[in-house]
């Protein structure tokens, strides 16, 4: 028989040991659908750690994967940690980006010093508005936002496609679907020559640190977690839960849409209806792994980024199914919940004794 | 006592139950230290203990939840043979005919009591349901026992003291043979508390044999042959009821003498807060206010007394600042309240205490300074530019935990680790400090050990020494009649004028509890503290 006794409190080795351990089991648990394959394994897992750090072109790639997924996992662990569910950051994603080439495609121009910060603040403040509005429809009316954010995910694609066929329609596209491209005073700077990892890469991890830092250390990070922990205790202590809420939908879909405009200024330098291969979801997958830690999510975008890029470029060299990728990550994140559950009790196998 | 005729027929014939030298460790922490305990058919053995004395620990280990790491758990089999219980299988302890009713009822609320009763001991595929052999069973039982209750009525439909014998005749129904009881009356009315043990009694007679968890001392002498007693997880004590006496348990369960808690006389000074004509109209009664005049005046303790569910819930709402009044006006210190807010209540001098005290008291995951400092974080004390100041939270909170004697791991231990009476010193720490000009208690001591129930109206007192209105909403008529000056009773959302407590007849507070009696003078009681509209409290 199997019985599970709480901890009462778990060690740092525990807590910090166990996601690691967990990644690692994933990883080594790709052998499988490799070997169903008929891929030779160790070869591929060569491949696989190559593709993401062979080189500085293949790291540097890795990186400009992890960008959006640092910010989209922020996105999600600073609202999960409100308990707001926030599923639509897909959603929130192309608006930041969308806000950024509205400004950002030569309607107004000016030095670097100020476009950048004027294409960040547009995307950032779009995306914050696409949460606020389902978070107060939930305050106030008690409308579910997992539902509400969820489906503004396609009423947004729908919307960008629009645009992107309509006002936004880049002239000079030869008929694709796509904007103006952004202007080079408001395009991110490369960090390294001929590569494409950008700043976003710096503004994502600077995010992260100041999100930990707000959390941790500020009155309102304070109140962001009462009400996350104990929103029935928070309230009595006088804190506003649904002020509490707008701010953490503010931070929420602000670094949502800041992915946006980090992969259109950064990246891809124009909007497309393709510009986020699912970086919204995929951002919730790398908050859980981090098991919402602003810093955690910094580890888990790079590890989930270099699974993504590895698995890419060594299904490209043997011919396996690049769906490889997201299987590793989905049984990444399987082992990292199984590994929370075991830092939370402990396991007794044993069917007599209990000695020791 | 009715114990006499136990007492002389413990043989080891009629041993039901045996626990022998059990120690549970948890760590470091000892929860169970060798205890032996037996139970004999027919016999009602009361086990106290402060919270943390052991005896959820011990009880766990008998219904198999927890594997002990010394002793052993017997019981008799049905033909009278000793047997050892299977450690860590709750079936085993099924099987063996223990029955247990928890504090918190586990039943289905939309079903009806016959359908919780034989739920999950009914084979799951066959097409008709064949359930007079249960109804007859059950006959049975309730005529045996007195345990009447509509069967067929939905369980939501029911009175807390009616869901409880459900729960008591679940247990029947499945051959319990041994009845564990945790806290049982600390969901009933006196009246409710009474019938119980009648029905207790009947049962121990016909051999049921019972075990009651329990630390209000009153009823364990009511209704038990004998006593154990648990602290710090040993057995300090056992001895007949009919040799024990109220302050000689109350010493054992606590180590240490228990000054019983006392007022001194003090004149009432003005009025800190009056509700005038209040309606708060939510849909349900325990949500509602009709027209309600109350007045707190400084250094006096307004109890309120009542059934839970009869309103206590909107006037607690509404004094903590989390609702507003539909109709009628509030004012404290003369002054009409126009802002109902949590945080400007708080920052006002308002001290509250709320009832649930694990669900709306504090954020287990944060830490025991953090929780201390919840009310006033905004404050320039323990912020600046925004930034916590932790060097402040934490003075704060050493403070309080020495001055409260708060028992935690240290200011940077999560709240959830603490006890229930720790959790209570914690929000006492948190809201008394201040010196606040006016207390809601809310339930302070429900829950709580003796030592840290008499902790907590010790405090009460002082603050209304020091010139405080406090008013007190309890279930617990003990309580209220200990450290009320006043007491008002509440009855479907209606509140009697307030009462001099020692003018009080505790039955006749029973029965208007019941909404059975209006209160003596309603109807042309002086304006003087507290009144109701006449006819309203028919």
């Amino acid at each position: 028989m199997i019985r599970f006794e709480p901890r009462s409190n778990p060690g740092p080795l525990l807590v910090y040991g166990v996601p690691v351990l967990a990644a690692t089991i994933a990883i080594l648990l790709a052998a499988i659908p490799l070997a169903l394959a008929g891929a030779p394994i160790v070869e591929a897992y060569g491949l696989m750690i190559s593709g993401a750090f062979g080189s500085v072109f293949s790291t540097s790639e890795m990186l400009t994967r992890a960008t959006p997924l640092i910010l989209t996992g922020l996105a999600a662990a600073i609202a999960f940690r409100a308990k707001l569910w926030n599923i639509g950051a897909e959603g929130q994603l192309y608006m930041g980006a969308m806000a950024a080439v509205a400004v950002g495609s030569g309607v107004i121009d000016g030095p670097s010093w100020v476009m950048i910060p004027v294409v960040i603040i547009a995307g950032m403040a779009v995306g914050a508005l696409m949460l606020i509005g389902p978070t107060l429809l939930k305050t106030r009316l008690g409308v579910d936002e997992v539902v509400t954010t969820l489906l503004l995910n396609f009423i947004v694609l729908l919307f960008v496609q629009m645009m992107l066929e309509g006002a936004l329609k880049d002239p000079m596209s030869m008929g694709w679907p796509q904007s103006e491209p952004i202007i080079d005073s408001a395009a991110f700077p490369a960090l390294l020559e001929r590569m494409r990892v950008h700043i976003g890469l710096l503004i994502a991890l600077v995010s992260a640190v100041a999100l930990a830092i707000f959390v941790k250390r500020t009155v309102w990070g304070f109140e962001i977690r009462a009400v996350g922990e104990n929103a029935a205790a928070a309230r009595f202590s006088g804190i506003s839960v649904t002020k509490t809420m707008i701010l953490v939908a503010a931070l929420s879909g602000g670094l949502a849409g800041l992915a946006g405009v980090s992969e259109v200024a950064g990246t891809r330098g124009y909007l497309a209806t393709d510009l986020s291969p699912g970086y919204g979801y995929a951002g919730i997958v790398v908050a859980m792994l981090a098991r919402l830690s602003p810093i955690g999510v910094i580890a888990s975008a790079l590890f989930v980024a270099s699974v993504f890029v590895g698995a890419d470029s060594m299904s490209r060299a043997i011919g396996v199914s690049s769906y490889l990728a997201d299987l590793i990550v989905a049984m990444a994140l399987l082992c990292v919940l199984i590994g929370g559950f075991l830092t939370r009790f402990r396991v007794h196998f044993d069917r007599k004794s209990a000695q020791g | 006592m009715s114990s006499a005729a136990h007492t002389s027929s413990e043989t080891s014939q009629d041993l039901l139950l045996s626990l022998a030298g059990v120690t549970k460790r948890f760590g470091q922490l000892v929860a169970n230290n060798a205890i032996d305990l037996t139970v004999h058919k027919g016999e009602i053995v009361a086990l106290l203990g402060e919270n943390g004395a052991g005896k959820t620990t011990l009880m766990n280990i008998l219904f198999g939840h927890y594997v002990a790491d010394e002793g052993t758990v017997t019981v008799a089999g049905r033909d009278g043979n000793l047997e050892q219980l299977e450690p860590g299988a709750p079936q085993a302890a099924l099987d063996a005919g223990i029955g247990m009713v928890h504090q918190h009822f586990t039943l289905a609320e939309n079903l009806t009591g016959l359908d919780n009763i034989v739920l999950g001991t009914e084979p799951i595929f066959r097409l008709r349901r064949d359930r007079s052999s249960a109804r007859a069973k059950l006959a049975e039982l309730m005529a045996g026992s007195g345990l009447n209750v509509d069967l067929d009525q939905p369980v939501h439909k029911l009175t807390v003291g009616e869901k409880q014998r459900v729960e008591i005749l679940k247990a029947l129904y499945r051959n319990a043979r041994l009845l564990v009881l945790d806290e049982p009356t600390a969901v009933l009315t006196p009246q409710e508390a009474d019938s119980l043990f009648a029905i207790l009694r009947k049962l121990a007679a016909t051999g049921l044999a019972v075990i009651i968890i329990a630390h209000k001392l009153a009823e364990v002498l009511a209704v038990s042959h004998r006593i154990a007693v648990l602290r710090g997880g040993a057995k300090v004590g056992e001895m007949k009821t009919s040799d024990a006496n109220h302050k000689s348990i109350a010493e054992l369960m606590v180590g240490r003498e228990v000054p019983a808690s006392r007022r001194t006389a003090r004149t009432p000074g003005k009025p800190v807060i009056t509700l005038a004509d209040v309606t708060i109209d939510r849909g349900d009664s325990r949500r509602s206010l009709h027209g309600v005049n109350v007045t707190a005046r400084e250094g006096e303790i307004l109890g309120i007394a009542g059934v839970s569910g009869n309103g206590q819930a909107a006037l607690a709402q509404l004094i903590a600042g989390l609702d507003k009044p539909d109709s009628g006006t509030v004012e404290i210190f003369g002054e009409k309240v126009t802002k109902f807010d949590a945080h400007t209540f708080a920052q006002n001098g308002i001290a509250r205490i709320p009832e649930d005290r694990h669900h709306d008291g504090m954020v287990g995951s944060m830490t025991v300074a953090e929780n201390i400092a919840i009310e006033d974080v905004r404050s320039a004390e323990y912020q600046k530019l925004g930034f916590l100041d932790f060097e402040a939270i934490r003075k704060r909170a050493e403070h309080a935990i020495a001055d409260y004697d708060v028992r935690c791991p240290g200011p940077d231990a999560p709240a959830r680790l603490l006890s229930g009476g720790n959790i209570q010193k914690l929000i006492l720490a948190r809201v008394l400090e201040k010196s606040p000009k006016l207390i809601l208690a809310n339930q302070p001591s429900r829950g709580l050990d003796v030592g840290a129930q008499s902790e907590v109206h010790r405090r009460l007192l002082e603050a209304r020494q020091g010139g405080a209105a406090v008013i007190l909403i309890s279930e617990d008529l003990d309580e209220l009649l200990t450290i009320s000056d006043q007491i008002a009773v509440i009855h479907a959302g209606h509140i009697t004028p307030a009462m001099p407590t020692d003018s009080i007849d505790r039955s006749e507070l029973g029965l208007m509890m019941a909404g059975q009696k209006a209160a003596p003078h309603a109807p042309d009681a002086p304006p003087a503290t507290t009144t109701t509209n006449p006819g309203e409290t028919a």
